[in-house]
């Protein structure tokens, strides 16, 4: 009898036999895995959910009352045959890969990741293995990102010609992480920083597990917007352009996604501005993740699966497309959140 | 070049007319001549002659960049845009440069006799010393197409207000077979007595569709009807003894129809025409289908089989010019009446023919002749105020299209594709089919009609309900109802269902209808049989 692979892709999701447990499974199970907690990987209705310490606040926030137990990065704990163990992914606040180990083979579901350090999210490790679970939502030769820096200049000297203007900056980005880490690279001196009420949700459970970021003041229904010149305000991407933003008067709009890099989505999407920034890794960022593994074997789940197989084993890797319900990013997530 | 960058993104971030004619405007006021004469030039559609092939671009883009070339064209194909995508994959410029637009089209010409090794070096030289929009534009200036959502109304409003010209008379100015090489700002935009081209087209008037019925437009006594044919709109010249065709696009297509030079025979010297180009064999009762006139569309020189085949005619319903006079001021009905005159003794085989007026004492009367449009292989009515002069572009008020609601069906959606370039992101290019037993039929592909928001909602679902994969086809769970519109169908040997259709889109997703409630091949067929 030949032995299980230590890792499956099953229809419920990323399957591991000798721990009887699933990564970020998509249906109903007794045991789950979790990456990070955006709304395609952590999702309602599993028996009980392991993910790491800094995830777990907006689990919570998000699926309610769950069974769920944390964990740090780096703590290894046995399931079953399976030793378990947790490590940064760089995506956002709390997000990890997986490694799990059975019999001396190691494999490593990597979630969603981004390699550059975005100073606000633990810093991608990589972690050696046998078998690699990659994400390839920009595994395209035409995505490379400009470093944070130059990109928050940008941000910032848009804001602040807005404010000058006499208009108010409106900027597009998920409520949870993209939203925040914006918030990191935003200059407070060109004026207040206002947010959309699911924005202000997310950072309010950040703060309480111990992240800094900049005071805000969340837009509800009490908020003057008149008393608020030259603000910027942070909002998911199906709020701009609503009647609760047309009330801000005069505005532009911008949009932060690594969509932004192709012109055509840029105009489609963008309203006044579009910025290049993302939480996933680009072309050169996937293909060192996966060169500093060491793996032989990559599974590739979400985005240019296709292509980025190709490449990858026209240079000599094992690489196979595997299917996935995950969405990797998404313009438009918040909208069925 | 970093004026011209630095305008071009200005539009090309902006959904803002205002701040595109603003920005255009302020550029034709300050810019150097040759830059602004330029940009009006690649503006509309021109650019300098080619330096380089795009075979040699892509592998020159895909050797610096160190991708192999299928990598390179997989991009191309999901970026959309061959400009970009080279300007997306290379590596990040190393050092600056400060020439002009025109300085760096002065360099393209300048190496275009030149070997290829001198070529390529200039290349690679040219895409290290631009970043971003700038390797963009740069690209441009070779590739050509310049789609910048800027409409030649919108950059004739812009030198309107930098020079103080009326905005028709630029529009007519800006017409034509001109060339940067060939002028200069002065000629072009200023200089009083411009002794134009003998091939330059007025521009075109183009009507608005009608959305409801026309019992609006008041008095029909104030109103001619004729036909609303589905050819190409052009433009005959007749001047110096030499005939000139027009597409509404702009394009020159005179070589494509040798048969419009017997009009000159017919005709005198100083007539413009305005008309339908339609494939038309002269023992026809109607035109041929659009399909006829695309096999002659698609050739630069026409072949004497095909010439015999497809003879194309222009159906005049215009006169723009008569006795080397601009008559577009005067109304409709007196210029009617001159072109019915003019061509009042044509043979029946010559490559013009007047196209009729429809005779209407009411409304109805008007609606009862549109219902047999297909018969005649029209798409419907034009209705012109009789009292109007031939203005330019797209005007509300005097011209309306009155087209026949089109034919339909409800069809299953079975591949989906994504789209490229605005819709890299989404799932945009479906194939549909319609029931045959238990078989479902592919039958057609469609883009577009959905909004952006169903676009994504598909999308999603396509992701969590694909089969199998071909490349970047999916195969999806059959699931899907969607109500196809179509403007005509006709047998086709091509295509697997036996059917082919005219501009197929989707006119709604039909999330009521249940599966099994698509229609059949047989239905298909009946429609095929009535209006094919």
């Amino acid at each position: 009898m030949t032995k299980p692979p230590v890792l499956s892709f099953t229809e419920n999701g990323i399957y591991c036999a000798a721990g009887d447990f699933y990564i970020d499974p998509w249906r109903r199970v007794d045991r789950a895995l979790i990456t990070h907690g955006h709304s395609d990987h952590a999702r309602w209705g599993m028996g009980s959910y392991l993910a790491t310490h800094g995830a777990l606040p907006v689990m919570r926030h998000r699926l309610g009352n769950i069974v769920a137990q944390g964990i740090a990065y780096g703590e290894t704990r046995r399931i079953g045959d399976a030793d378990v163990s947790f490590h940064p992914a760089g995506h956002v606040p709390g997000s990890a890969q997986i490694r799990v180990e059975v019999a001396g083979e190691v494999w490593v579901a990597s979630g969603d990741y981004k390699t550059a350090n975005d100073g606000f999210s633990d810093p991608f490790t990589p972690i050696k293995c046998h078998h690699f679970i990659t994400e390839s939502t920009f595994g395209l030769p035409v995505f490379r990102w400009a470093d944070q820096a130059s990109v928050a200049s940008e941000i910032n000297a848009w804001w602040a010609a807005c404010a000058a203007a006499g208009k108010t900056a409106f900027l597009g980005a998920y409520a949870l992480g993209k939203a925040q880490r914006l918030l990191t690279m935003l200059d407070p001196q060109i004026g207040p920083i206002l947010t959309h009420t699911a924005t202000e949700n997310t950072n309010q459970v950040m703060r309480d597990q111990g992240i800094v970021l900049p005071d805000t003041r969340c837009a509800n229904a009490d908020l003057k917007p008149k008393d608020h010149p030259g603000a910027i305000v942070l909002a998911p991407p199906s709020a701009l352009g609503s009647a609760w933003a047309k009330k801000f008067g005069p505005q532009e709009t911008a949009f932060a996604s690594g969509w932004m890099a192709i012109r055509g989505v840029r105009r489609r999407r963008a309203g006044d501005r579009g910025f290049i920034i993302s939480d996933h890794a680009d072309w050169d960022g996937l293909l060192s993740a996966i060169k500093e593994t060491e793996a032989e074997n990559i599974y590739v789940t979400h985005g240019y699966t296709d292509v980025f197989s190709r490449y990858l084993k026209l240079n000599g890797w094992n690489a196979q497309v595997v299917p996935t319900q995950f969405e990797g990013e998404s313009l438009d997530k918040d909208a069925t959140e | 070049m970093k004026r011209f960058a630095k305008l071009f993104n200005t539009i090309d971030q902006s959904t803002k007319t205002n701040v595109k004619v603003a920005a255009l405007a302020s550029y034709f006021q300050d810019a150097p001549d040759e830059d602004r004469l330029w940009t009006i030039a690649l503006f509309s559609g021109r650019r300098p002659k080619r330096a380089v092939t795009t075979t040699r671009l892509r592998e020159w883009a895909a050797d610096r960049s160190g991708i192999p070339l299928w990598l390179f064209e997989e991009s191309y194909s999901i970026v959309g845009d061959l400009a970009e995508t080279i300007a997306l994959v290379l590596p990040p410029n190393t050092t600056q440069n400060d020439q002009t637009l025109s300085d760096w089209i002065a360099s393209l010409r300048a190496v275009y006799t030149k070997d290829e090794g001198t070529r390529k070096a200039f290349v690679l030289d040219a895409w290290d010393q631009l970043g971003g929009a700038e390797r963009f534009i740069f690209n441009k200036l070779i590739t050509g197409g310049f789609r910048v959502g800027v409409s030649q109304k919108l950059m004739t409003r812009a030198l309107a207000r930098a020079t103080d010209k009326p905005e028709a008379e630029l529009a007519h100015r800006l017409m034509g077979n001109w060339h940067p090489d060939g002028t200069t700002w002065h000629a072009l935009v200023e200089a009083e007595d411009a002794s134009a081209d003998a091939s330059r087209p007025y521009p075109f008037y183009l009507a608005y569709g009608l959305e409801d019925t026309p019992q609006d437009l008041g008095d029909p006594d104030d109103w001619r009807a004729e036909w609303k044919w589905d050819g190409i709109r052009g433009q005959l010249i007749l001047r110096d003894a030499q005939y000139f065709v027009w597409s509404r696009g702009e394009e020159l297509m005179t070589d494509r129809f040798p048969e419009l030079a017997r009009a000159l025979d017919y005709l005198p010297d100083g007539t413009v025409l305005d008309g339908e180009l339609l494939v038309w064999p002269p023992d026809q009762p109607t035109p041929s289908s659009f399909n006829a006139l695309q096999a002659r569309i698609g050739r630069k020189t026409v072949p004497k089989k095909l010439l015999a085949e497809a003879p194309v005619i222009l159906h005049a319903y215009g006169l723009l010019e008569w006795q080397g006079r601009d008559m577009r001021d005067t109304p409709f009905a007196t210029r009617r009446d001159l072109l019915e005159q003019a061509c009042a003794d044509l043979p029946a085989d010559a490559p013009l023919r007047l196209s009729p007026q429809l005779g209407f004492e009411n409304w109805g009367e008007l609606a009862a002749l549109r219902a047999g449009a297909r018969k005649a292989q029209a798409e419907g009515v034009m209705l012109k105020r009789s009292q109007s002069p031939y203005l330019g572009g797209r005007k509300k008020g005097d011209w309306w299209k009155w087209k026949l609601d089109p034919l339909t069906i409800d069809a299953v959606m079975i591949y989906a594709q994504s789209g490229s370039g605005r819709r890299a992101n989404l799932f945009t290019d479906f194939t549909f089919a319609v029931w045959n037993g238990n078989d479902l039929v592919p039958f057609t592909k469609a883009y577009s009609g959905l909004t952006d928001a169903e676009f994504r909602q598909i999308t999603a679902w396509v992701r969590k309900n694909t089969l199998e994969r071909f490349g970047p086809v999916r195969k999806v769970t059959p699931h899907h109802v969607f109500e196809i519109a179509f403007e005509g169908i006709q047998r086709s040997a091509r295509h697997k269902s036996g059917v082919a259709l005219r501009f197929p889109r989707m006119l709604r997703w039909r999330q009521d209808k249940p599966l099994q409630e698509a229609n059949t091949l047989a239905d298909l067929e009946e429609i095929l049989r009535i209006y094919g």
